[in-house]
């Protein structure tokens, strides 16, 4: 791009020695001056390369403090929600346990990922960990399918497990996350796909650094009554008394379903919490590596102008000398 | 100069939420399910396993073999935590079968909800909510877990627009065509004659 540059401006490149030894350890693209000949044989050193690239870097340090701070507000108002929707989904653990290694035939994995970039590595977790629960569940007589909400989880699934997809939805926060919009979420989803389980997969928030990757299972109330009376950890289950409805078989289809939709809306906050404390730190350290990069530039501008007026200096002293003597 | 003060600033509050963890958040019992983490590093042996609910829970207190005094009640909603483990002597639920009183020491029960008055009773005073529709478990151990979509005190309650829109949803009902508008014109009717007994009654 720079060689483009100077051919455009008719100007010749030759190299200086100086500063290239020390740049060169740092990085290539920095090509920081060339001098050319003038027309009386004066020579110019330019500093307009240099110039032009600290104003690009100071913009892009600009920018990625604006989109920090726009993060950090965004992630303020989805803290609180997340926290006080902490409380939804403990009921459903503390009854029905939580029983992420339930050997099931129709496995369901629910893949919640941000529809922006610049967020990290978030969504490239979430990918990973759905493909590892795949592999997990695969086997004869067992299939796993994906249920992806967001653009960048399907941008990366869509290459290698196409065929495996169930259902796409994105542009999920268009509108401020509630739980009308969650609970209808949940019902297109259990309506259009059949499962024995369902595996949400999504980013727990704890702090603005730390995000963990986590799964939720939710199973369908046939597993359920399966599990209740082979005993083991829900064995406990039969011993509920089952109030109204006609059939406990009822009840605990409710259940489910209630359960997914609180599970859901639990997992989506938490996401979009995770997403903008990730892309927090993701333009934090893209600020202060322009930073860096602006320093490095300005050193290198305040010699090439030094050594420009040196060079005059010397020339015009070297010519007033050789007329003298 | 001003740079360096805003970046003070900015780096300030990262630090400090860097130190303070969630307030709210549980502190990790370490059970974890052992037979996922094993099968999950056996399959994929480069990646931690993720983490499941049951490691951010913190457990239960298993049953005692007297009858507590007490009656433990959490009682939730998607958008806050009404009720975190509060120590009650009784609630009433809105149960489909009618309105159950749960005492310490009652059965182990799940129950689901329709939308009624909710009173929880701690010594000689009374709170009151009308709920929309949920699930309550109640556990052996004397804990009772309400779980609402929607929960608001009586006192937030306009007698005028519960009666407008029962008018509106019975009128909606005689015109309902399809059976999904009758369902909806159904339910609305449940709902606002349920505020309706909820105020009056």
């Amino acid at each position: 791009m720079a060689m483009a540059a100077l051919r455009r401006e008719g100007r010749r490149f030759a190299p200086l020695i100086s500063p290239r030894p020390i740049t060169a350890v740092r990085s290539s693209p920095i090509v920081p001056t060339h001098e050319y000949e003038g027309p009386i044989g004066v020579r110019y050193i330019s500093t307009q390369v240099v110039r032009n690239r600290m104003k690009s870097v100071k913009n892009i340090q600009k920018i990625t403090k604006a989109m920090k701070m726009v993060a950090a507000s965004k992630l303020r108002a989805v803290q609180t929600k997340a926290e006080n929707s902490r409380g939804l989904w403990q009921p459903f653990t503390a009854l029905l346990g939580d029983l992420p290694s339930v050997d099931v035939k129709k496995n369901v994995v629910v893949t919640i990922s941000s529809d922006k970039g610049l967020c990290g590595g978030i969504n490239s977790t979430s990918v990973k960990i759905s493909k590892g629960i795949y592999k997990l569940n695969s086997g004869p007589e067992k299939e796993t399918k994906y249920v992806i909400l967001g653009e960048k989880a399907k941008a990366q699934l869509i290459r290698d497990s196409k065929k495996d997809i169930e259902l796409i939805i994105t542009e999920l926060q268009k509108n401020p996350l509630s739980y009308t919009q969650v609970s209808v979420l949940a019902d297109e989803i259990l309506k259009n796909v059949e499962y024995d389980a369902l595996r949400i997969v999504f980013n727990k928030f704890h702090s603005v650094v730390s995000f963990v990757p986590t799964v939720s299972t939710v199973l369908s109330p046939e597993i359920v009554e399966r599990e209740s009376e082979s005993g083991g950890k829900l064995g406990e289950l039969d011993s509920y008394e089952v109030e109204g409805g006609e059939t406990k078989g009822e009840i605990l289809q409710n259940l489910a379903e209630f359960q997914f939709s609180c599970v859901m809306f639990n997992a989506v906050l938490e996401n979009a919490c995770s997403e903008q404390g990730a892309r927090m730190s993701a333009m934090d350290s893209s600020s202060r590596n322009a930073g860096d990069m602006l320093d490095r530039l300005t050193l290198t501008y305040n010699r090439t102008r030094q050594a420009s007026i040196t060079t005059e200096l010397i020339e015009i002293i070297s010519g007033a000398s050789a007329l003298e003597g | 100069m001003l740079r360096r003060a805003s970046m003070l600033l900015a780096c300030r509050p990262i630090l400090a939420a860097r130190a303070r963890p969630f307030s709210t958040d549980l502190p990790a019992a370490p059970s974890a399910d052992a037979t996922f983490t094993e099968a999950w590093t056996k399959v994929i042996p480069n990646m931690d396993p993720p983490k499941t609910p049951l490691s951010f829970m913190q457990p239960r207190p298993p049953t005692p073999s007297s009858i507590p005094s007490k009656l433990t009640v959490n009682f939730v909603l998607p958008y806050a935590s009404e009720l975190a483990t509060k120590e009650v002597d009784m609630v009433i639920v809105p149960a489909t079968t009618g309105q159950m009183g749960i005492l310490p020491g009652h059965v182990a029960t799940i129950a689901e909800l329709k939308p009624g008055v909710l009173s929880v009773h701690e010594g000689s005073e009374m709170t009151k909510y009308f709920v929309s529709s949920g699930f309550v478990f109640i556990h052996a151990n004397s804990f009772a877990d309400i779980i609402a979509v929607e929960a608001v005190p009586l006192d937030r309650l306009d007698v005028n627009l519960v009666q407008k829109g029962l008018a509106e949803f019975t009128s909606k009902l005689s015109s309902a065509t399809t059976d999904l508008e009758k369902a909806e014109a159904q339910i609305g009717i449940d709902v606002h004659s349920a505020l309706n007994s909820a105020l009056t009654g």
